[in-house]
């Protein structure tokens, strides 16, 4: 079988041997990144074909990227994510940044033979364009958001903090995990920049609508109705 | 992140059809400057700034070249909820820079940035909150004293009143634009009123106040009523002040808590104080830096005159309030004398300054001055070593002139650009003859 010819990005930017051995042997050309600036930097004319992110060494380094990868204009998918098993909890609310992942030590064959099929489906996992929840729409394509058909006009953070909490409804979340979900590592300024935030978006919402945002005491916050309530 | 930040502004511009982008930025004196570009242009200014002539703007102006290059901060963007939605409108603040790309020297924003940059790489952050008084009045006609809308004071709830309907027209515009509000009531003198901020990082509530100030104005000219943030407009009554809320956080910690302190104040937080306290006198041409300033701060209006900290005494500079259910969050100290007249960018750049240095050298806090100063003469507060706040423009400036603490957080620009200016102002004002002496010596001299 003749590999896929497009480039693929490796992150982080000394991949392990192993991953090494096993791209070159099953004929794929690779290019390895330290961040996401390297990604804007080294993309190819035909744009990247896929991503290989290891949480292995650094993983505050590995979700970012993801993360950056995510964002872009165009998105850089499919995104295969190599863990190992001790990290396998760090998944958990982070099903959007990644579209399959890779226990290490992996086993070359299996390694192959997802990067394969990921490249095959090529694209990616379909997520829904708009996101809505009783009066609150947001459209994930074009970064607008409205409530009862008005807009609402919002920061790019508080977009960001209303889309993760709209996606999630009825969970309650505590303001690190906001934090590390909705701002990234690169952020830093503490739990209060969360409370900072909501009491903005509760403002915006307008009397109304601000119970779409509930405080859940000494926890932190959860978007719309309980779902055990 | 920026360049998301950038694409996210460029969409809502496009799907919202906001028809012109206001850059706002701020001058040295805290006047809010603005000026307009259309949609098509902002990706360029996001980019790569737009570029104009800095020489009519006040404190810009420099010997050599005068252009600058405003740079829109993404962060900011907001589309304006007033005017017309058919044809929105929005702004963005700037950070101002050189042409070679360097942080401009006379850009109030960029030079508190810099001062918030120290306490960044020790890991802390500043919050704080202003309670904003302000008053309304009956639009001015010239030679008359400013009038009143109502008579009211304190806490009154005022039946059908025009300022009442009015604070809350300007708290749902605040609201909307992202500046929660955490408490509004009318004020002490007639048609006084005082809406106290949500605390915010120190850069946002810099820009809250100067939206704050535009919204204020803009929702009473709007009902044909005027607004003011002059701190003392009217003799014999309260003046207008801008008690400001300051706290600072190390992660999730409030750095200035401690369970086992009698006051709840760490070492920090009493080196911050003393910090304040020592220089507090170096900085009031900054946090008061009109003429009227000073008529403010003045014994037997709940202004503070000494330089002095308290608990619950509200004739001291500095208070410590205490927390409700001693909230280890919500610990903080409250610096009285600044007016909402100020430059917040360079008020809040020197209370930082002061705070700081405090903190580095480890200065020793006074003790507690419980006692109402107000009551004391000179000498028993000589005794307490408490000095009094600067009694006039010309005084603080004196003081100002003499700090490097003042010079280094302003920058050498901007520190003498103001005392010049300021200068002026005073020697104007010192060549006015006011009703006051026509009153009491033009017939009986």
């Amino acid at each position: 079988m003749s590999a896929p010819a497009e480039m693929l990005a490796v992150f982080p930017d000394s991949p392990a041997p192993d991953l090494v051995r096993t791209l070159d042997l099953a004929g794929y050309r690779w290019k390895a990144v330290a961040g996401a600036d390297d990604v804007a930097r080294n993309e190819p004319a035909a744009g990247w074909a896929g991503a290989i992110v290891s949480t292995d060494t650094d993983g505050e380094g590995a979700w970012a990227l993801c993360r950056a990868l995510r964002k872009r204009d165009l998105p850089v998918a499919p995104l295969l994510l190599l863990v190992g098993g001790g990290q396998l909890a760090e998944l958990a609310l982070r099903d959007e940044l990644f579209d399959d992942f890779c226990l290490t030590p992996f086993h070359p064959i299996e390694l192959e033979a997802r990067l394969r099929h990921l490249l095959w489906k090529g694209g990616g996992g379909v997520k829904p364009d708009v996101v809505e929840y009783s009066a609150l729409a947001l459209n994930v394509e074009t970064y607008q958001a409205s409530i009862e058909g008005r807009p609402l006009d919002l920061t790019y953070m508080e977009y960001e903090l209303l889309k993760f909490l709209a996606q999630n409804p009825g969970k309650v979340f505590t303001r690190e995990l906001l934090l590390s979900r909705v701002w990234g590592y690169e952020y830093y300024g503490g739990a209060r920049t969360v409370d900072v935030h909501i009491r903005r978006l509760r403002a915006k919402l307008g009397e109304e609508h601000q119970n779409l945002i509930q405080t859940v005491r000494s926890v932190g916050y959860r978007f719309g109705q309980s779902r055990w309530g | 992140m920026n360049e998301q930040q950038r694409n996210y502004v460029l969409h809502t511009v496009e799907e919202r059809g906001v028809r012109l982008v206001r850059l706002w930025f701020t001058d040295v004196l805290g006047n809010l400057k603005s000026f307009a570009i259309s949609p098509a242009e902002l990706e360029n200014a996001l980019e790569d700034g737009m570029t104009f002539d800095g020489s009519s703007i006040d404190g810009f102006s420099r010997v050599q070249e005068s252009d600058v290059l405003a740079i829109p901060d993404p962060n900011t963007f907001e589309v304006l909820p007033w005017g017309d939605t058919k044809a929105a409108e929005a702004r963005v603040f700037c950070d101002i820079h050189n042409l070679d790309g360097t942080p401009f020297e006379g850009d109030p924003r960029q030079v508190l940035r810099r001062n918030l940059a120290a306490a960044r790489a020790m890991g802390l952050t500043f919050f704080v909150a202003p309670d904003m008084e302000f008053f309304y009045f009956a639009p001015p006609v010239r030679g008359q004293l400013p009038e009143p809308l109502d008579e009211a004071g304190f806490f009154d709830l005022t039946a059908s009143d025009v300022s009442g309907s009015l604070r809350k027209q300007t708290i749902r515009t605040l609201e909307a634009m992202g500046i929660p509000v955490e408490y509004s009531f009318h004020e002490d003198a007639p048609s006084q009123h005082e809406i106290d901020l949500r605390h915010n990082d120190v850069l946002s509530m810099a820009d809250s106040i100067m939206t704050f100030r535009l919204v204020v104005k803009e929702v009473a000219a709007s009902q044909g009523v005027y607004a003011s943030f002059m701190p003392k407009p009217h003799e014999g009554v309260q003046g207008s002040g801008m008690h400001v809320h300051l706290s600072l956080f190390n992660g999730e910690d409030n750095a200035f808590y401690s369970a086992d302190d009698d006051y709840n104040l760490s070492p920090i937080a009493k080196h911050f104080m003393a910090g304040l306290l020592r220089h507090a006198a170096e900085i009031t041409a900054v946090t008061n830096q009109t003429v009227n300033s000073y008529k403010r701060l003045v014994p037997g209006f709940e202004a503070p005159v000494h330089i002095s900290w308290a608990r619950n005494n509200r004739s001291g500079l500095i208070r410590v309030p205490i927390p409700k259910k001693g909230n280890p969050l919500a610990t903080r100290i409250e610096y009285r004398s600044p007016d909402p007249a100020c430059n917040p960018y360079l008020a809040f750049s020197v209370l930082l300054a002061a705070g700081m240095r405090g903190v580095q050298e480890q200065y020793e806090l006074p003790a507690e001055a419980d006692a109402n100063l107000f009551q004391m003469d000179d000498a028993q507060l000589a005794k307490l070593g408490i000095d009094q706040i600067p009694t006039s423009l010309g005084d603080a400036l004196r003081v100002m002139e003499g700090s490097s603490l003042v010079a280094e957080a302003l920058g050498e620009h901007i520190f003498e650009w103001f005392l010049r200016n300021k200068r002026n102002e005073w020697r104007a004002y010192k060549a006015h003859v006011s009703s006051f002496e026509h009153d009491r010596y033009l017939r009986s001299l």
